[in-house]
């Protein structure tokens, strides 16, 4: 029933939520800080019965709120990269634009998946990388798209 | 940096329903002072007077990780207001007491008949479970009931008519029967 010490979630809780989250808007913005904040706070309460020592619990949750920053930032790095290629090459890749009005309806993640794949001829693991998925689920994401989309165009 | 009430809101509730804690908590404005209640997802699993000591008790007995979570306490809070604005004479609430010992057990499940506005005493309540003589431990295991008011310890005096003692003070034993009927105001 966890360690010598470790008080209940409840108080650590209270204590320390106020400087997680100016850490995270600090690092992310105040909008991105709040997804991160319950993030940071859902993997506290997953290692919370692991803990045998209740002190430095402000360093340790201020690790973890470090540890989503950075995840965090991984992700719209990756996504930002699309972005600038996708101002970068929208004149070069007439193609891109109409595919784009063309996959408007389709969920984002299938929108994304087959416009990468079809629009930047990026390969599956690249795809992947950038959904934050499996080379298999972006391919999966991908071929669905585009069934969706012939669907669409037979109806 | 304070953490606005709908950020905070949203996580207590997504927390408490990814099942990643072991008890929901809230605090009950009650006449009798402000209570601690709190369930595990199979029940309500404690109430307890003193709200700090109530907060550490329940860590140590269902585990640490215990959130305050209002909603999840609805029916309870709710019950509770019931019984003290003198419209409920019965609890209708899952328990959970598969912490508590066994012959705890058996007498707590015999002190949930003891009715509304009545009283007994240890000693009859240890005859009933076929434990005549263990009145003592009887009282012993009112003390440690976990769920006073719902589990109504208050409702069992000593054999003299005296009301012996209440985990929460005499004084809110004493207010609890006074409210049920069982009692006159101030008449002991």
């Amino acid at each position: 029933m966890g360690g010598v010490n470790v008080p209940p979630f409840e108080r650590f809780y209270e204590e320390h939520r106020g400087v997680v989250l100016g850490m995270l808007a600090k690092r992310l913005g105040r909008e991105r800080a709040e997804d991160a904040f319950q993030e940071t706070f859902f993997r506290a309460l997953r290692a919370y019965p692991k803990l045998r020592d209740g002190r430095n619990l402000r360093a340790w949750v201020l690790t973890i709120a470090a540890n989503v920053a950075t995840d965090e930032h991984r992700r719209t790095k990756l996504w930002s990269g699309v972005e600038v290629a996708d101002l970068e090459t929208v004149d070069e890749r007439p193609g891109y634009a109409e595919l784009r009005e063309l996959t408007a309806d389709l969920p984002p993640t299938e929108r994304a998946a087959v416009v990468l794949r079809y629009g930047y001829d990026l390969d599956y693991a690249r795809i992947g990388a950038v959904l934050g998925s499996s080379t298999e689920a972006a391919r999966q994401a991908a071929s669905s798209g585009v069934r969706r989309l012939r669907r669409k165009e037979l109806s | 940096m304070s953490v606005s009430e709908d950020l905070d809101t949203r996580f207590r509730e997504a927390a408490a329903a990814a099942g990643l804690i072991d008890a929901a908590f809230d605090l009950a404005d009650t006449p009798i002072g402000t209570l601690l209640v709190a369930a595990t997802d199979r029940g309500l699993c404690q109430i307890s007077f003193d709200p700090d000591r109530g907060l550490d008790e329940l860590s140590r007995k269902v585990g640490t990780r215990v959130l305050r979570v209002p909603r999840k306490l609805d029916p309870a809070r709710r019950e509770l207001d019931e019984y003290f604005e003198g419209r409920r004479t019965e609890f209708d609430l899952p328990l959970d007491i598969a912490r508590v010992a066994e012959f705890n057990r058996v007498v707590l499940d015999e002190l949930a008949l003891v009715p509304y506005g009545q009283v007994t005493t240890y000693g009859a309540l240890a005859a009933k479970v076929g434990r005549p003589r263990a009145a003592r431990a009887v009282g012993v295991v009112m003390n440690r009931n976990p769920i006073p008011i719902v589990l109504p310890c208050h409702r069992v005096i000593g054999a003299s008519g005296s009301l012996t003692g209440y985990g929460g003070g005499l004084h809110r034993k004493q207010a609890l029967l006074e409210l049920e009927g069982a009692l006159l105001p101030s008449s002991n």
